[in-house]
């Protein structure tokens, strides 16, 4: 489903993110990428949705190269991935509801099917009671929960979480895990990002550990 | 098909978001399409006052005064048997006068005269009425015995013409570079629009929005935009023709004339309207390929 192939990734100005990393992931897989802040986790997913590309290497989904993907296939790409940022990106000038629709109406979906959906997609985060609120009203655990429901709505193959238990408590945290869950049982592949050590423990899934840019064996 | 409506309520609410600025924009270039527009329906009513009056060309030959009724009566024959002449009407200088004593008001200054200045006249109507023509005729006629002068009637409305044309340049010259003051209001909206928008694009293009769905809500708002200034250039210019045509009725009938000015055509007032249209999206347009490239996700 994922596969990296000798990836090199340096930033303008030198910054070396990541050093030749190659990993596979397969079709179904949950996968826990885990490092120190810095460690290049944001970069390495950035990599997958296509937001960076690689100076090295290449990065193929689904069978495709990322890296050298014209800018007008972008889109489509994007739209099998669902993605969970690291600071929400919400938009705060319309309600939570408008929030969820928003990836259906980008990709065009009929009225009433766009909304059945965006009712699932709230409810299986426990968010249909808030709807009509804005996203500014609500807690740091409930953003959180609003932009897993952004991801999930168009129902990607391919869900990537960056640092989603982030600054959350324990409670919260394993809350989100369990929505998680529920996402990798009904065979999505997940990639999440986490320097919080407690959450893997006694889940016997794969970690992919980052150090410095390169992967621990 | 709903998205597309919510998209443009969307549009709508921005646009009244901040009502003022808004209404200001449409204003402007309302007034900035008005000009041209409204003096291109002047120059379209001078045209067919023009039409009307170059349509029955008439050459007035006025006799020497020293002419006698022999030379009178030779010259008639001589003008009903030419080629290019349709008819022929003669003006005795007694009936002359009695017509300027009665059309101008002047009868008692013209009973103070102790002779009748005016000389015998003919008025000949030419068969062709193109302007070339016309001159050849004039010319020709102003040679023959007897006679002074030869005047064209209808020369005026020749001059008119070509100070029409000339007009006409002028309005499309106002017409060039307003619309390009129009073209440079939108751009600088949508800029603005699309800075107020960064996060929103930025999110959408993360999440699979193709250029083209970004682009769509800005190429609508531009052209509304141009729309709407092309409904409020309309306004101002029926508003302006209606006073026009009420202080022009008293003017006309002080001088027996029925003269008004026609308002604009179901044609033109289209073409105003999709021409204000076609340009706000033309602004929109450049604006959004301008700015939209430099909003990258990271």
């Amino acid at each position: 489903m994922i596969k990296f192939n000798q990836v090199h990734k340096r930033y303008p100005g030198g910054y070396q993110a990541l050093k030749n990393v190659s990993f596979e992931i397969a079709g179904g897989e949950m996968v826990f990428l885990t490092g120190h802040s810095g460690a290049g986790k944001s970069t390495l997913l950035k990599l997958i949705a296509a937001i960076e590309r690689p100076n090295l290497g290449s990065v193929l989904v689904n069978h495709q190269n990322v890296g050298v993907l014209k800018s007008r296939a972008l889109p489509f790409l994007r739209r099998n991935l669902g993605i969970i940022f690291q600071d929400h990106k919400l938009l705060f000038d319309r309600n939570v509801f408008d929030n969820v629709l928003l990836p259906l109406q980008i990709c065009g979906f009929d009225y009433r099917e766009s909304h059945k959906r965006v009712r699932a997609a709230l409810d299986k985060v426990g968010l249909l009671k808030r709807e009509k609120s804005n996203p500014i009203a609500l807690s740091g655990g409930e953003q959180q929960r609003l932009c897993i429901a952004r991801a999930i709505v168009n129902r990607p193959s391919i869900l990537l979480a960056d640092e989603p238990t982030g600054n959350l408590d324990a409670e919260y945290a394993q809350e989100i895990m369990a929505i998680f869950n529920a996402f990798h049982q009904v065979g999505a592949t997940l990639v999440i990002s986490t320097h919080d050590e407690s959450v893997l423990q006694n889940t016997g899934l794969r970690v992919l550990s980052l150090k410095h840019g390169e992967l621990q064996t | 098909m709903r998205h597309a409506l919510d998209q443009n309520i969307g549009i709508f609410r921005r646009m009244f978001a901040s009502p003022l600025a808004g209404i200001l924009n449409i204003l402007v270039i309302g007034i900035a399409l008005s000009l041209p527009a409204g003096m291109y329906l002047l120059l379209q009513n001078a045209q067919g006052l023009v039409e009307k009056l170059s349509d029955t060309p008439q050459i007035s030959l006025f006799m020497n005064t020293e002419s006698k009724p022999d030379d009178i009566d030779k010259l008639r024959k001589q003008l009903e048997q030419h080629p290019a002449i349709a008819r022929v009407e003669f003006v005795p200088r007694a009936q002359a006068l009695e017509q300027l004593k009665q059309s101008t008001g002047l009868a008692d200054v013209i009973g103070g005269l102790q002779q009748n200045p005016l000389p015998d006249a003919f008025t000949v109507y030419p068969k062709r009425s193109a302007a070339q023509s016309l001159d050849e005729l004039r010319t020709e006629l102003a040679k023959l015995p007897k006679v002074e002068l030869a005047q064209l009637d209808s020369e005026w409305a020749y001059k008119l013409e070509a100070l029409l044309k000339f007009g006409r340049v002028v309005v499309l010259i106002l017409a060039s570079l307003l619309s390009l003051a129009l073209v440079a209001i939108t751009f600088n909206t949508i800029r603005l629009q699309i800075l107020t928008q960064r996060e929103e694009i930025e999110v959408s293009k993360l999440i699979g929005a193709t250029n083209g769905f970004i682009r769509r809500p800005f190429l609508y708002f531009g052209a509304m935009q141009g729309l709407l200034g092309g409904i409020t250039a309309w306004l101002i210019i029926t508003v302006s023709l209606l006073l026009l045509n009420y202080q022009l009725g008293t003017l006309a009938h002080l001088y027996a004339s029925q003269f008004t000015l026609h308002p604009l055509s179901l044609g033109d007032s289209l073409t105003l309207l999709l021409f204000s249209m076609y340009l706000g999206w033309l602004g929109a347009w450049l604006s959004v390929a301008r700015h939209l490239s430099q909003i990258e996700p990271r």
